[in-house]
């Protein structure tokens, strides 16, 4: 049995918006002058420091900066905890019969290690990254901008941004209101040949408010 | 083994080719039909419930189960092959529907000129103009002989467009450059999205014929000729990958199955994966299958009809020991399917909106409608623009080449700005057929239950590379025309990408034709040596037009199954 890992984090970090627990319970969590509310949230794959690193780097990728919140706001880093932690973590969409060969790029990734070994074995290269500077971040992030790990680092940020809250990542609809994305909607028949050069920008909505229930997450399957 | 008693006719594969089948046969005759589906079923809920972009759109739910079977591949037949690992440049469907049930819908006719590739470019520029080492052959069939089909399965869909040549005459709006039609598209085009907008305005302007994208994703409430009713379109966006919530895509679960529902000669058996084709003596006896709690079955037919898509109906005959000395696997081709030009804007496009086949395209640079006299390729394709409803995952962070970055602050700042205000020209082209672009049995690498994976041998040649760097040339004019003020034109086709989603238009493998000495299939989709042996869908055409398939292949199913009622079940034999 894994210990259990939690990740703790300081309201003021958070920017005072909405978060997801794990058991995908919204919580607002405002900062407070004077008193350091802290959130503890359980992780599945990562351990705390672990999970402190790619935040940090997740935050490098997908900034919070005056072109408004990032990573750190979206939770970008349950996002991939989760998924590192579901099928998608344990090679479970891959096709993973051996002889393992290095081929071509065209014939794309052919190694055996799954995405969570992968994560594994690239977290020892930044080791600690949280504890350094931002312009050491950026450094450290920089050595190993072509790695495979940092590829799918940097996917999964984006993915951690924009995906449905369900996942994780995207709380508060962070990322879907800062590019002006609804969410899943029934209908644009009334607007689709309207707005032509025109900003139109329904208020997002996700998955769980459009059903008025939730769905099951594809990371929670067995 | 367990052995089940007969059936008249078993089609291996539930997707649009098997189900249409099954409808005209159990509908118009009383043969007991048996359809063997290896995925599940669908409730109609699960696609109100899959508008998820990370489970459906990226980790492709709807899919054929990769851990459990795909193909190799190899860019030439002295190179190793390795799996396709994970997905990449085509998607092929499991369960119920196939991949009918996430298709797009975009739904075009070929033109005439198609089916007689060899013989025309021959006629007209000289055989010294078809490719080195191709393999292009015609059809054995002709447009007109065709056409009756298109029509109906046009209906059938609901298909919505334009009509370009009616009846000969040129319709402006319409694609001027199809073949004649003898009807007006069933439904009107769907409305067209501002990107579709920017291209049709700016192509005009140029000079070029835009005409609306002919599309299953029906542009209005419409029953067709089997009285199934399906609604109008809402531009949900969460098409192309996702099956319709409310079912206003042609799907093969809305569209067909309803017609089925009360069948008694009919039997949708689901989780049962066929393995072999059964023959001895030139005739088909059945087929043998794992059902779903993983029992050896025997299941002998009358009449066997493989229907299980391009790759897997190329894998089952091979499996089955059925190659025709070495015809089976031949004349693999995919699609030129290539970004012609990122555009980015100024003004916002309100992306999200769309449909999997509302939008704007010009084929004045398709098949031989322009003069190839004086140019270093052959055949062309279908320039386009479809807004097909732009999810933020798959999307975010493609800027102009004046963005060095490809994360942190300046990256992202970019990004927010430019995620709506990309556009994308898009071109589908004509993949010719060559003699080392070909399917065989791997060698090394196995499925779940130990039968060898199709090996596919697959790479661009010449004529494609030229093709493409054409027509992003007239891609950026068009970008530019239309306002943009920076566009990244593709950089050039080299070796064929596995890991790049290009389309999942495969075709070949089980080729038809006039005779039989250069096919496997007569033009009735009637194995030469097999008569009671048909092999349906794109594995039969001979190599790609520029159009997505699935209509052609469509019409195709219901020329063989009016050739089965009125002439086979009576004189079972050749039908060509
Ligand atoms: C994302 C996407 C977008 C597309 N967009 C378009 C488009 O815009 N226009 C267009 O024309 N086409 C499009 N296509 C392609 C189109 O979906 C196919 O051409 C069409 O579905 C082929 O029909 P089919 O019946 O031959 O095969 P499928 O629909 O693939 O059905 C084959 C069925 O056979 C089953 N099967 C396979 N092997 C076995 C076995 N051994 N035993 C039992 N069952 C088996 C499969 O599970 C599947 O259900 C698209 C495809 C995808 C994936
Ligand atoms: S875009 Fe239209 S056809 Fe496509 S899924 Fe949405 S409503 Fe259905």
């Amino acid at each position: 049995m894994r210990r259990r890992h939690f990740l703790t984090l300081s309201a003021t970090s958070l920017g005072g918006v909405l978060v997801y627990t794990l058991a995908r319970k919204p919580i607002r969590v405002h900062a407070q002058d004077g008193q350091q509310t802290t959130l503890k949230l359980p992780l599945r794959f990562f351990t705390e420091a672990q999970a402190l690193t790619v935040a940090a780097a997740a935050a490098q990728i997908f900034p919070s900066d005056d072109s408004g919140p990032g990573a750190n706001e979206a939770g970008v880093v349950i996002y991939i905890d989760r998924q590192l932690a579901g099928p998608y973590g344990q090679d479970r969409f891959r096709y993973t019969s051996p002889p393992f060969a290095p081929g071509v790029p065209e014939q794309g990734y052919q190694g055996s290690e799954s995405p969570a070994q992968l994560y594994r074995e690239g977290l020892k290269q930044i080791r600690g990254l949280h504890l350094l500077g931002p312009s050491e971040q950026q450094a450290t992030l920089t050595r190993i901008e072509h790695t495979p790990f940092f590829s799918l680092l940097r996917t999964h940020t984006i993915e951690g941004m924009f995906c449905d809250p369900m996942h994780g990542g995207n709380a508060g609809l962070i990322g879907w209101q800062l590019i002006g994305f609804p969410g899943p909607r029934m209908s644009y028949a009334g607007e689709i040949d309207k707005y032509y050069g025109r900003e139109f920008r329904p208020e997002p909505l996700s998955l769980a408010q459009v059903l008025g229930r939730n769905a099951k997450p594809g990371e929670d399957a067995k | 083994m367990k052995r089940l008693p007969e059936v008249d006719v078993v089609i291996v594969g539930g997707g649009w080719n098997g189900l249409l089948m099954a409808k005209e046969l159990a509908t118009r005759t009383s043969l007991s039909i048996l359809v063997l589906e290896r995925g599940g079923s669908h409730k109609p809920s699960e696609y109100v419930e899959g508008m998820d972009e990370l489970d459906y759109g990226i980790r492709l739910k709807m899919m054929q189960d990769i851990s459990e079977e795909t193909v190799t591949f190899r860019h030439g037949p002295r190179d190793r092959s390795l799996p396709v690992r994970q997905y990449g440049s085509f998607l092929p469907g499991s369960g119920v529907g196939g991949s009918g049930e996430h298709w797009s819908g975009i739904s075009y006719r070929y033109t005439p000129d198609a089916f007689e590739l060899h013989s025309r470019t021959v006629e007209k520029y000289g055989a010294n103009r078809l490719p080195e080492g191709h393999s292009i052959q015609d059809w054995g069939i002709s447009y007109s002989e065709l056409e009756p089909y298109y029509t109906r399965a046009e209906k059938m869909m609901g298909i919505s467009g334009k009509a370009g040549n009616l009846h000969g005459k040129p319709v402006q709006g319409g694609n001027v450059f199809e073949g004649p039609r003898s009807e007006e598209y069933p439904t009107p085009p769907m409305k067209v999205p501002y990107l579709a907008a920017l291209f049709r305005d700016a192509t005009e302007r140029l000079g070029y014929h835009p005409f609306p994208l002919p599309a299953a994703t029906t542009s209005r409430a419409y029953k067709n000729p089997d009285g199934v009713s399906r609604a109008g379109c809402s531009y949900c966006g969460y098409c192309e990958r996702f099956g319709c919530m409310i079912g206003a895509k042609a799907q093969p679960t809305n569209t067909v199955l309803p017609v089925l529902a009360h069948s008694r000669n009919f039997e949708l058996r689901t989780g049962c994966r066929v393995r072999r084709t059964l023959r001895d003596a030139g005739h088909a006896r059945g087929v043998t299958y794992v059902n779903a709690q993983g029992e050896e079955v025997v299941q002998p037919a009358g009449i066997v009809m493989l229907a299980s898509w391009t790759l897997n109906n190329t894998r089952l005959l091979l499996l089955s020991g059925i190659d025709d000395a070495g015809k089976v696997g031949r004349n693999l081709t995919h699609h030129i399917s290539i970004p012609a030009a990122m555009a980015f804007f100024e003004k916002p496009l309100n992306r999200f909106m769309g449909a999997g086949a509302a939008g704007i395209a010009i084929n004045d640079f398709d098949a031989d409608v322009f003069d190839h006299g004086k140019l270093d390729f052959i055949r062309g394709g279908s320039l386009y623009t479809v807004c097909y409803g732009f999810r933020p995952m798959a999307n975010f962070g493609v800027t102009p080449a004046s963005v060095k970055s490809t994360w942190g602050s300046e990256w992202k700042k970019a990004s927010l700005h430019y995620y709506d205000r990309t556009g994308r020209i898009s071109f589908y082209g004509e993949h010719l057929a060559y003699r080392d672009n070909y399917m065989d049995l791997d060698p090394t690498y196995k499925d779940r239950h130990g039968d060898p994976l199709l090996r596919l041998t697959l790479d661009w040649r010449d004529n494609e590379r030229r093709m493409a760097a054409f027509m992003s040339r007239k891609a950026e004019q068009i970008a530019k025309e239309m306002g943009a003020t920076e566009v990244t034109p593709f950089p050039g086709l080299k070796r064929y990408d596995a890991t790049r989603y290009q389309s999942t238009h495969i075709q070949g493998g089980a080729i038809m034709g006039a005779k039989e000495g250069n096919s496997v299939v007569n033009n009735y989709l009637q194995h030469w040596q097999t008569p009671n042996l048909f092999v349906l869908g794109a594995s039969a055409f001979p190599q790609n037009p520029s159009g997505n398939p699935t209509l052609t292949a469509l019409a195709l199913t219901y020329r063989t199954a009016d050739a089965i009622i009125d002439r086979f079940i009576r004189n079972p034999g050749p039908l060509a």
